[in-house]
């Protein structure tokens, strides 16, 4: 009989009416966000960057500007040089997380936030100033010693250098596999 | 009394909500009736294939993200699947498990927003594609825990996938997999014996399984015509020789059939999933592959089945780090070759249909 297959509908669309919706009212409240999200905001630590431009290197878009002097006194971890410029410019930027994969010290983590919308794309330009001051909440992606520790960038505290957690510093024959292994 | 009538061509798109992207076809109308139309595209055309010719091997991951954007997971896959042939990869075998789980997903994925918008273009105004969009939006927060994007994934990398699944990600997948089928059955109940649907989509657009072949299309497009051919099939790679599933076929070929087939390869996908899902072994997720990857000289070929069609990539090496070339075989390009042969002596109501019913992406039609 014709409109049979119409009423099936129809019970369908009625029984969705009374379902709990499946939207949530943005700016009031949020959805769960998982800590792996790779967001805006980058979380750098200077303290633990040398400056070896592997993440610059690596980057898809060449968004990553860093400058360094080797006749200064360095203040990072791990003793290489004096960092002028770490800048990037997130209005180019795609979030692939390529950089901060390519970080062997563990200084540079992706950030959790998603709501750095700006009037114009020069103000999307983050100096190292800017990087230096942020507040961390780093994200877990690739960064398995946050993971482990259960660390959430949306509830947790923002971290510091020391909290974040490294790998031992890589050694000379590792960072030769891990780079260009022939 | 008969009435006389000049023809009148009509520019659909490229900015047309019913031509899935910017897509512009110039339509000569007589009356109601499509005489004749001249497919235009390339306007998101950004050089795909000439990009990725002075990006080094991993970075050329990100792009194929951006081909066919509702599929990001197999084109990653298609890619990865290729560089690892080049270099001779052995892949973990976890790394491979994980990566047919989160192709199949995103194969879920897809089809429910071609299933969606099919429905949309056909004046089922919103309802049908909100539920579609509901349930896809639960497969873009798997795919959040397990890479932290939702749709421009790069997951996964030359020699597996870049890291194992978080141990949240479980049982939220399996939660997903026991709740998905009951709303497939929802949506068969709302669409497919609806009679609307059916005038619109029975006998519309049927081709024949010489026309489809000898156009090489392939996909859902070529198994609603009746040909059971799925690369998963006939040409396995990852692990699919080893899983158990079928291959929905049609019988007519026309758009009904197209959009049933999609609503099978779902419940097929997710039996494919749950098979992994039991069965996949502990173990490291990634072959020690160098950031910056040196295949051989050579060439290469895999073709994988994306959820549009066959979708390959032709990667020449010349023993540097970035591909000296890299063709891509699009599917939906190639879907798109009969359109002529479908469009023309139907009415203006049945182009969006037809379109819809191809599933084009634009991403992948202009890469």
């Amino acid at each position: 009989m014709y409109g049979i297959g119409i009423a099936k509908g129809l019970l369908v669309t009625l029984r969705n009416l009374f379902r709990t919706p499946s939207t949530v009212q943005y700016p009031e409240e949020r959805v769960e966000q998982h800590s792996r999200f790779r967001g805006q905001e980058f979380s750098w630590y200077e303290e633990r960057c040398t400056g070896c431009a592997s993440c610059a290197k690596y980057c898809p878009l060449g968004i990553i500007e860093i400058v360094t002097d080797p006749s200064q006194q360095a203040i990072q971890d791990g003793d290489k040089y004096a960092i002028e410029k770490f800048d990037i410019d997130i209005g180019r930027c795609m979030y692939c997380g390529l950089c901060v994969e390519a970080c062997p010290y563990d200084a540079l983590f992706m950030g959790s936030g998603f709501e750095r919308a700006r009037y114009t794309r020069d103000e999307l330009f983050i100096p190292m100033e800017e990087l230096k001051n942020a507040t961390k909440r780093p994200s877990t992606w690739f960064r398995p010693q946050l993971e482990g520790k259960g660390y959430d960038p949306q509830s947790g505290q923002p971290l510091g250098w020391k909290d974040v957690g490294r790998h031992e510093a890589p050694d000379y024959e590792a960072m030769q596999r891990r780079w260009a292994d022939r | 009394m008969s009435v006389s009538s000049n023809p009148v061509t009509v520019n659909i798109g490229p900015q047309h909500p019913s031509t899935h992207g910017v897509f512009r076809l110039k339509v000569e109308f007589d009356g109601e009736e499509i005489l004749d139309l001249e497919p235009v595209f390339g306007y998101l055309h950004r050089g795909t294939e000439k990009l990725a010719e002075e990006r080094n091997y991993s970075q050329v991951i990100t792009l194929t993200d951006r081909l066919d954007y509702t599929a990001s997971m197999t084109n990653n896959q298609a890619y990865v699947l290729t560089c690892e042939k080049l270099g001779q990869i052995d892949v973990p075998e976890r790394g491979l498990y994980l990566r047919v789980i989160a192709a199949e997903l995103q194969r879920v994925a897809a089809h429910l927003m071609a299933t969606g918008f099919l429905l949309q273009d056909m004046g089922a105004m919103g309802t049908p594609l909100m539920y579609c969009f509901r349930e896809r939006e639960r497969i873009l927060e798997l795919f959040e825990m397990l890479c932290g994007a939702r749709i421009t994934n790069s997951y996964m990398r030359i020699g597996g996938v870049f890291y194992d699944a978080p141990e949240s990600f479980w049982p939220a997948l399996r939660q997903f997999l026991a709740e998905m089928p009951e709303y497939i059955d929802e949506y068969e109940s709302l669409m497919t014996g609806n009679e609307i649907l059916l005038g619109r989509t029975k006998g519309v657009s049927s081709l024949s399984i010489e026309d489809i072949v000898n156009a090489s299309i392939s996909g859902p497009m070529l198994r609603a015509a009746g040909l059971s051919w799925d690369v998963r099939k006939s040409d396995p790679y990852d692990i699919y020789s080893s899983l158990d599933f079928e291959v929905p076929v049609g019988t007519q070929g026309d758009v009904y059939d197209r959009y049933w087939v999609r609503l099978q390869e779902m419940r097929q996908s997710l039996s494919l999933v749950e098979q992994c899902v039991s069965r996949i072994p502990q173990g490291p997720v990634r072959a020690e592959v160098p950031l910056i990857f040196r295949p051989p000289e050579g060439d290469a070929y895999v073709p994988i089945e994306a959820p549009k069609g066959e979708l390959g990539f032709y990667i020449v090496s010349d023993g540097g780090i970035s591909p000296y070339r890299c063709k891509i075989r699009a599917p939906s390009f190639i879907n798109l070759t009969l359109l002529k042969e479908m469009l023309i002596g139907r009415k203006m109501a049945d182009l969006v249909v037809i379109l819809g019913s191809i599933d084009i992406n634009m991403g992948e039609v202009d890469r």
